[in-house]
């Protein structure tokens, strides 16, 4: 089948792609019901899937709901995303031997080759922004890379908008259109569910061909047409993005950062939830007979104030100034970093921010003038 | 699926060939590369160096020296730059780098530098390479201001530079002994007293950002263009690639697009508070 060919499955046949991908050697990955929340974990079989879940979101609020249905994919997005996988928030960068004056120094092996399933719009758009960041700059992340080259990914369209979403206003979404292997849209008949699948690459084509399918009617299409049309009508939320790089850099003295600033917690969930935010720092480990060592790359944020440490103080100390250096290199900076906005309208920062600050809200506000309370740096005083 | 050796995040073996002890807390350490040899690079770039089980730190190429080697100047501050200060001949360190932009390389123009405390690091390989080839530039100043006359970093080299007739070194502390004839103050202070023609000589400036500031309006004061001005820049530094995002400044990576940036292409974000 070509690359943008359509064929419709029974849901069931989903476990056909489930049982193909493993035993093409890969790890497959999925959505899951975990501790309240649908999260991204290890998945080889549909049952495993979130079936007749949703969840409602709004500002610092997550919920799960039963559907009146039994939809796989009837949800949006959770805490989790894909750059858990892709981008691990640990991971072992070398370790160290000491052998007398001297050390020796390797690298881990590789790991398994990962199947993603049930990447959304917003995400396959995260995930070509983390490409950027890790692979197209003067100097290339090799294991990001090594992961990415062998990633197969399953995309789903989807169904319904989150209470957070925006992906409409970013222009990623909600249709998955390109960057996927395959992807799905659930149809829920009255009689059976089915999926309309579309083949994305060549890896697709030939794992679609490993599964029972059949050429979709003209009503499926139009229906799948009509599900994503209601979805990018019902978006939660909506960003205006005219100007948005040349807006955060005019206004670093706005009022709003130091209000935004007394309601921020400087937790860093929001980078922690972000499927684009990729800040790391490095921890070195030693064995307590000194003949071992090594370094892990973790997560970081850049609302610590460690972050921004350099001799003398943090740079970044008000919790202001962080959370302006977030959203100015998020809806900013990164354009002039990556030729790319950092936020893909996914919402997770709204929903996951314990305090419900909202960067749709936020971006607004400072397009309405205000009374500037932060003083600029003068090059005659101090 | 392999990840390649040569990866910008593995560091590779140096030994340190020798030590010198500049002050009490600083050393210069001469590193070897097990390899045989050194990569090139530009004064003004930064290594990171690693210390066994420690930590890595960055810091900036204060020079070259015999068998291929780099010349990194440490003070003891940190737990990383203390083991580096630490270490004896013969020891392995990891050197990842060398990364960043470097001093721009002028000629026929004058040419200021303006150092403070260990800013004078970076520097050195830079004053080094006027004073070798000294004919194609204008007039040469060193401006150096430390804290205190027992604090006085590369003293020999210094007094090397000051002998020489076609340069002007001047030497400031903030706080003098009863054995220091010299200027007391900052070292900004001393660019109205220096002579060159502001609108064909480069100022190349490093040390505390505080002491940037003052030095870069005393630069202005005395008639230099923005562009003309260089300053090294520092943040915090992970990965020194661009990949971490620990050293921003404003959209610029301080690692990819710095540690030296030329002024005109910062001023905005020179100016704002806590970028």
């Amino acid at each position: 089948m070509p690359v943008g060919a359509k064929a419709m499955i029974v849901r069931e046949a989903l476990q056909g792609l489930f049982d193909a991908l493993v035993t093409e050697g890969y790890r497959t990955l999925g959505p899951t019901l975990r501790e309240g929340a649908i999260v991204y974990d290890d998945v080889r079989h549909v049952s495993e899937l979130p079936a007749g879940w949703t969840d409602s979101q709004e500002a610092g609020r997550y919920q799960l709901r039963r559907r009146e249905d039994a939809a796989w994919f009837g949800f949006n997005v959770g805490p989790h995303s894909w750059k858990r996988f892709l981008h691990p928030p640990l991971e072992l960068l070398w370790s160290a031997r000491r052998s007398g004056d001297s050390f020796e120094i390797t690298v881990p092996a590789a790991e398994a080759k990962l199947a993603l399933i049930g990447v959304r719009a917003c995400e396959l758009h995260a995930i070509a922004i983390q490409d950027r960041v890790f692979c197209a700059g003067r100097y290339r992340d090799d294991s990001y890379q090594a992961r990415r080259t062998d990633t197969f990914i399953v995309a789903v369209n989807c169904g319904q908008a989150g209470g957070t979403c925006f992906c409409v206003s970013m222009g990623s979404g909600p249709k998955a259109a390109a960057g996927f292997d395959l992807s799905l849209t659930e149809l829920l008949g009255a009689d059976r569910a089915t999926f309309l699948v579309e083949v994305g690459s060549e890896a697709g084509a030939r794992m679609l061909e490993r599964i029972a399918s059949r050429p979709p009617t003209e009503a499926e299409l139009a229906g799948a047409q009509a599900a994503l049309e209601r979805t990018a009508a019902r978006m939660g939320r909506k960003l205006d993005t005219t100007h948005l790089r040349e807006l955060l850099r005019e206004q670093a003295g706005h009022p709003r950062w130091d209000e935004a600033g007394e309601r921020c917690l400087s937790c860093g969930n929001c980078t922690m939830v972000c499927p684009t935010c990729f800040c790391t720092s490095v921890e070195d480990h030693s064995s307590l007979d000194g003949a071992a060592a090594g370094r892990v790359r973790l997560w970081d944020s850049c609302f610590t104030l460690d972050f921004s440490y350099v001799h003398g103080g943090s740079v970044r100390h008000s919790t202001g100034a962080r959370y302006r250096h977030w959203l100015a290199h998020k809806l900013s900076y990164w354009i002039d970093q990556f030729g790319t906005s950092g936020c893909v309208g996914c919402g997770r920062c709204i929903t996951w921010c314990p305090v419900g600050i909202d960067i749709t809200e936020e971006a607004a506000a400072l397009r309405t003038p205000g009374r500037a309370k932060r003083k600029e740096v003068t090059h005659e005083e101090p | 699926m392999t990840v390649p050796r040569h990866s910008a995040l593995v560091p590779a073996l140096y030994r340190v060939g020798e030590v010198y002890r500049e002050l009490p807390d600083t050393v210069t350490l001469r590193l070897v590369p097990e390899s045989g040899r050194r990569p090139p690079y530009t004064p003004g770039q930064f290594n990171m160096l690693y210390a066994f089980g420690v930590g890595e730190i960055a810091l900036s190429i204060s020079g070259e020296g015999a068998e291929e080697s780099f010349l990194h100047t440490v003070r003891e501050v940190g737990a990383v730059s203390t083991a580096l200060a630490r270490l004896g001949v013969g020891a392995r360190v990891g050197v990842r780098g060398p990364f960043g932009t470097g001093w721009p390389a002028v000629q026929d123009t004058d040419v200021i530098f303006v150092a403070g405390g260990l800013g004078l690091a970076p520097l050195r390989p830079a004053i080094r390479r006027v004073l070798a080839g000294r004919g194609h530039y204008g007039r040469v100043a060193i401006l150096f201001g430390t804290r205190h006359p027992a604090e006085m970093l590369y003293l020999q080299e210094l007094e090397h530079w000051r002998q020489r007739l076609d340069v002007d070194v001047s030497v400031t502390v903030d706080h003098a002994d009863a054995l220091w004839h010299g200027n007391v103050g900052v070292v900004p202070a001393l660019i109205a007293r220096t002579t060159f023609d502001p609108n064909r000589s480069v100022a190349m400036v490093c040390g505390p950002e505080v002491m940037m500031r003052f030095a870069v309006g005393a630069l202005r004061e005395a008639g230099v263009p923005d562009e003309r001005i260089y300053l090294s820049m520092e943040r915090n530094m992970k990965c020194a690639v661009g990949l971490c995002g620990h050293c921003q400044f404003g959209p610029e990576f301080i690692c990819l697009t710095g540690p030296v940036m030329r002024f005109d292409r910062i001023a905005s974000l020179f100016s704002t508070r806590e970028i």
